[in-house]
């Protein structure tokens, strides 16, 4: 049933330093509100518990991609179209191009957000497995100041994560180093646009004379957060990419991952869909 | 409980100063304050692009837009699209190729197909199926509102 609209407070800050002002005096009180495109489903299912929302779409200080030297760093309010459209994003971080460009319909990538994404938190959201493969990094600000830290981690269990009542997310950042990599990204869907997915892959690799030198898996909807599968990756990395190595890489991923039926699909669908996706990207990246 | 908060934005042209619960869906705002109801409620979570308009130049689904949000911004409905009488070359073209069958997805599909020839004058059938992508016809008529959108780019 739909809820109650006047019983939500939506507030606008004038600044990022009022926003965090606001949290800080009252932490636990207000939470962010981005582009909507997930809370206000809730709201309309009767489904949002949480009062009180503090308006963060206007805050400029939590737009646009900078490009530096060494990392690509881009405000947590950066929508999937602004991801799209950023040419270096296209030429060296494909995957989260392609989750961009796979998340929802056009109408949902102008504005849902890469923050959004991260700290709604959902097991199945379609750029975090991208931003785990790309050794992303998150900034935390808060009236105490500001922190980075690994994106892998973050999140420690189902919806949960290490983010403090008073800190909001500002910042992803992306290193560089991801020129002669082969990157793999699939998400499995009901259908192309729209769909949750039931499982996704982003991969990345680097093969010399056919030898994995280096390699990061991330999967989303196989566990209670986006997982990185380190134990698949030290099963496969500096070894030669034969059917034997491959195999084994793949029995590991499926002793590491943990899904569950739900309203989308079953565990053992998603369990061999993703052993099945974790050998095509190991076979494609030997090719 | 929330007391109302005023804001002021532009829809079709037209400025409007509201009072409005902030966590108020867009969608009704139009519909019900301001009467324009051309803009349709399909499922009300953003699955279905029935709810779509143009803000500030982009595609959204107002449904999941709460109003606070668009407080000194600018607003198209399907109401907005004709020059007067004149139609959209993508309105004509839904009306002679049959693009239109219960009306529900209508509002939508044309705002999408509006905003693609914008963006992109010469969209490849990919890029139509792409650009309409979020938005269902419950009566299945996607080949004739592709069609439409085919005769929309060749007749501009």
């Amino acid at each position: 049933m739909r809820a109650y609209v006047p019983g939500y407070q939506l507030q606008t800050p004038r600044s990022l330093a009022d926003a965090l002002a606001l949290i800080g005096n009252e932490p636990g009180v207000w939470k962010p509100f981005a582009g909507g495109t997930d809370l206000m489903v809730l709201l309309e299912a009767g489904r949002l518990p949480h009062r009180n929302y503090l308006n963060i779409w206007p805050l400029s200080e939590l737009r646009g991609i900078e490009v530096t030297e060494t990392h690509v760093t881009l405000g947590a309010l950066t929508t999937y179209t602004d991801v799209q459209a950023h040419e270096v994003l296209r030429s060296e971080f494909p995957m989260l191009c392609q989750a961009a460009n796979e998340t929802g319909g056009l109408a949902i990538q102008n504005r849902g957000t890469l923050g959004g994404n991260i700290v709604n938190a959902s097991p199945a959201a379609d750029s975090p497995p991208a931003l785990l493969a790309y050794d992303a990094e998150i900034e935390l600000v808060s009236n105490r100041g500001a922190r980075w830290l690994p994106y892998d981690g973050f999140h420690t269990g189902y919806k949960q994560m290490t983010m403090l009542p008073d800190e909001l997310l500002s910042r992803i950042r992306l290193p560089r180093n991801t020129a002669s990599l082969k990157h793999y990204y699939r998400k499995v869907g009901t259908r192309k646009a729209q769909a949750i997915a039931k499982v996704c892959i982003a991969a990345i690799a680097r093969v010399e004379n056919a030898v994995m030198t280096d390699v990061r898996v991330a999967l989303g909807s196989v566990a209670p957060i986006v997982l990185r599968c380190k134990q698949t990756e030290d099963a496969i990395r500096g070894k030669a990419l034969t059917d034997d190595s491959v195999n084994q890489a793949r029995e590991t991923l499926m002793r590491e991952i943990t899904p569950i039926d739900d309203v989308r699909s079953t565990a053992s669908y998603r369990l061999r869909v993703a052993a099945n996706l974790l050998v095509h990207f190991l076979l494609t990246a030997r090719s | 409980m929330t007391s109302k908060t005023a804001i002021e934005f532009k829809v079709n042209g037209e400025s409007h100063k509201l009072e409005v619960f902030p966590m108020a869906r867009l969608l009704d705002v139009l519909r019900e304050q301001l009467h324009l109801t051309g803009t349709k409620e399909g499922c009300g979570e953003g699955e279905c692009g029935a709810c779509t308009v143009k803000l500030d130049g982009q595609i959204v689904n107002s449904c999941l837009v709460p109003v606070a949000q668009v407080n000194g911004s600018s607003i198209t409905t399907i109401e907005g699209v004709a020059q007067g009488d004149q139609l959209h070359a993508v309105q004509q073209a839904f009306i002679d190729h049959g693009g239109a069958q219960c009306g529900i997805c209508t509002p939508g599909m044309i705002l999408a197909a509006v905003d693609l020839l914008e963006r992109n004058p010469e969209p490849t059938e990919a890029d139509i199926r792409n650009g309409l992508a979020g938005n269902l016809c419950r009566c299945t008529g996607y080949m004739k509102i592709f069609e439409s959108v085919v005769r929309a780019c060749q007749n501009r």
